[in-house]
């Protein structure tokens, strides 16, 4: 091959046989460092005080904030437990709820079903389309920042409007009633964004080291991205699914709407025993109160204060543990991803 | 002893020495090589080119990244793409397996052919991906076991007995001369690896789906000198069966361990021929300054 020695070349330097470029000479001598050593020592005489004041302040201000903090979060559980501990009574766990005795046991299974409908809705959805959204859609594009925006917008509104939201298409339009589907659709839509954007940073946050990986070798898109990459993002996104899981565990004004408050469990069995497995999914539609309703209930009435307590315990405890649960989770998976 | 030991005595031998100063044992050895009877456009016409791009015009987006560019690889050689920052060596390497295909905005125009077949319009781009494996610069191991980093390509084009992997996994990494460091570690996580050993670990992997050509993006880079001369050794063997195309920053480590060497600045291709050539005879003023380390 020829030279085709090009103008750019040439001006950049690089001609034949040009020796390299050259190094400034040494810059200011010994009497411009002198001025600068002062300038510096005066500055330090000045500063020193009000900074350490400064320093001092800022140092208090952490220590009272997180002190602040974890006395209010310390307050609100004990006293939670001391007056909910004390009627934690055997009769709370009754199967059957009735005026007199306010079991909490249809809320509890009612929570687990409602929360349990809600996650299998929103997390497939909510995953599927953060994999789109960072993995398949073109990078920087109109439509993913649009969504994106969209989705954190979701985030911020009220759950009372998504109650609304639900009470006028699930329950009126659909005509579904008052119902734990209703309920539980609500919710889905209300957790959606959150599952979205939270999948959505773990996915971001694994390197392309990982996609170019899988791709240098010949695996196709959808092998890399659930090979290589996911396994990295789960623990990311089983956060966002504890966050969701909280926000529907803990949810009353979008329930109230569309789920209403009949305190008992849908009698899938019966239904079952009767009309088969037609008879079953009737009774998703079905009324069904869950334990965040429950207590809201029992504190407008006014009439079980101290059983209200009580249920605000096992909510508690039942929030603390299926948290325990999927961090556990998290745990087991992410062992793989780090060396022993 | 190694090569690579034997050439790092030279480089000492000659600094000490004193006699001809500047000029490295193993640089002497090129010239005679250089100096062999038969013109040099001989010895550049003797192996059969593996890949070959033609023409190969590049672009992201308005900048035009390669330029016209002309080369051929030889069959069972390692040639080195050598120059400085953003000259687009890089650039050409990822064009040769399609790695360019997941850049935004990026367009290219010429051709490449493996064993004279467009690879652009008549290859399947994973089996493409397959034929040309790549080691990056950054040893990018999965996390996941030794054993399952390894069989991670096998197992993506269908191999699924765990007879066939467990063969596949041992040749592999015997093939990439870390079977003995590694064979009672293939249950452990790879992340747990030294970066040297992570390294040829991925060299394993690529290894693992029988590529023809074995592409090496500056993949001795963020090592340290004994395990980049394990790599160079390591590239000296694995010449016997694959063809090897390296990027690389260090002018001695082309002259080590190419055949042939392509010289590249601001998207051009300066000049190509043998290595000793190149690092003895170029033709061209502004290799001549490069290679010599007067830019760079």
């Amino acid at each position: 091959m020829t030279s085709k020695p090009t103008v750019a070349l040439e001006a950049a330097g690089f001609g034949p046989g040009r020796p390299g470029p050259q190094l400034p000479g040494p810059c200011e001598g010994v009497a411009g460092d002198d001025r600068l050593a002062a300038l510096f020592a005066a500055a330090e005489a000045r500063h020193a005080k009000t900074r350490r004041v400064v320093a001092a302040l800022l140092r208090w201000l952490v220590y009272v904030g997180a002190l602040l903090t974890t006395l209010v979060l310390l307050f609100l559980v004990g006293y939670i437990l001391a007056n909910g501990v004390p009627y934690l009574t055997p009769s709370l766990f009754a199967w059957e709820y009735t005026s007199d005795n306010v079991s909490l046991m249809p809320a509890l299974v009612n929570t687990l079903l409602m929360a349990a409908l809600a996650l299998l809705m929103a997390v497939p959805v909510g995953v599927g389309s953060a994999i789109y959204l960072v993995e398949y859609a073109p990078r920087g594009n109109r439509f993913v920042q649009m969504v994106r925006i969209t989705a954190e917008t979701l985030q911020g509104i009220p759950s009372i409007i998504y109650g609304l939201f639900g009470m006028l298409f699930f329950v009126t339009t659909l005509k579904w009633n008052l119902s734990l589907m209703a309920g539980a659709c609500t919710l889905a839509i209300m957790v959606l964004p959150v599952v979205m954007r939270t999948t959505e940073e773990a996915l971001l946050a694994v390197p392309d080291a990982y996609r170019e990986g899988g791709f240098g070798l010949g695996a196709g898109r959808l092998r890399t991205v659930f090979r290589c990459v996911m396994p990295s993002a789960v623990p990311g996104i089983l956060g966002g699914v504890i966050l969701a899981l909280g926000r529907c565990v803990g949810e009353v004004a979008a329930l109230m709407f569309t789920a209403g408050s009949i305190a008992q469990v849908p009698d899938f069995i019966g239904g079952l025993a009767e009309g088969g497995l037609a008879g079953l999914g009737a009774h998703f539609f079905d009324s069904a109160r869950t334990l965040a309703v429950h207590m809201y209930v029992l504190a407008s009435e006014g009439l079980h204060m101290n059983e209200t307590y009580a249920t605000a315990v096992v909510l508690l405890v039942m929030v603390v543990l299926l948290n325990l649960l999927a961090t556990f989770a998290a745990k087991r998976m992410e062992k793989g991803n780090k060396h022993d | 002893m190694t090569n690579a030991t034997l050439e790092a005595q030279d480089v000492l031998s000659a600094r000490t020495s004193g006699k001809e100063p500047g000029v490295p044992a193993y640089v002497a050895r090129r010239t005679e090589a250089a100096a062999r009877p038969g013109s040099r456009a001989d010895r550049e016409a003797a192996a059969r080119p593996k890949m070959a791009v033609r023409d190969l015009n590049l672009y992201y987006k308005d900048f035009h990244a390669l330029k016209g560019i002309d080369l051929e690889f030889p069959e069972n050689q390692v040639t080195a793409l050598i120059g400085p920052s953003g000259c687009g060596k890089s650039t050409l390497l990822k064009s040769l397996n399609r790695m360019n295909d997941l850049v935004e905005g990026c367009r290219i125009e010429g051709e490449v052919t493996l064993d004279g077949v467009d690879a652009y319009r008549a290859v399947d781009v994973n089996n493409l991906r397959r034929r040309v494996g790549m080691v990056f610069q950054q040893p990018n191991p999965f996390p996941m076991s030794v054993y399952d980093n390894i069989a991670f390509g096998p197992r993506t084009h269908g191999i699924k007995k765990r007879a066939d992997l467990d063969e596949i996994v041992e040749r592999s990494l015997r093939d990439a001369a870390i079977w003995d460091e590694l064979k009672d570690r293939l249950k452990k996580n790879a992340l747990g690896l030294s970066g040297g050993q992570q390294q040829r670990l991925c060299i394993a992997r690529a290894l693992a789906v029988r590529p023809e050509v074995l592409l090496l993006d500056e993949s001795t880079s963020a090592l340290d000198p004994i395990s980049t001369a394990k790599i160079e050794e390591l590239v000296g063997e694995l010449k016997q069966k694959y063809t090897v195309i390296m990027v690389t920053h260090n002018m001695l480590q082309a002259l080590r361990v190419s055949d042939k060497t392509a010289f590249f600045l601001m998207g051009e291709m300066v000049e190509a021929g043998t290595t000793d050539d190149i690092f003895t005879n170029p033709r061209d003023s502004r290799t001549a300054d490069y290679v010599a380390g007067r830019f760079g």
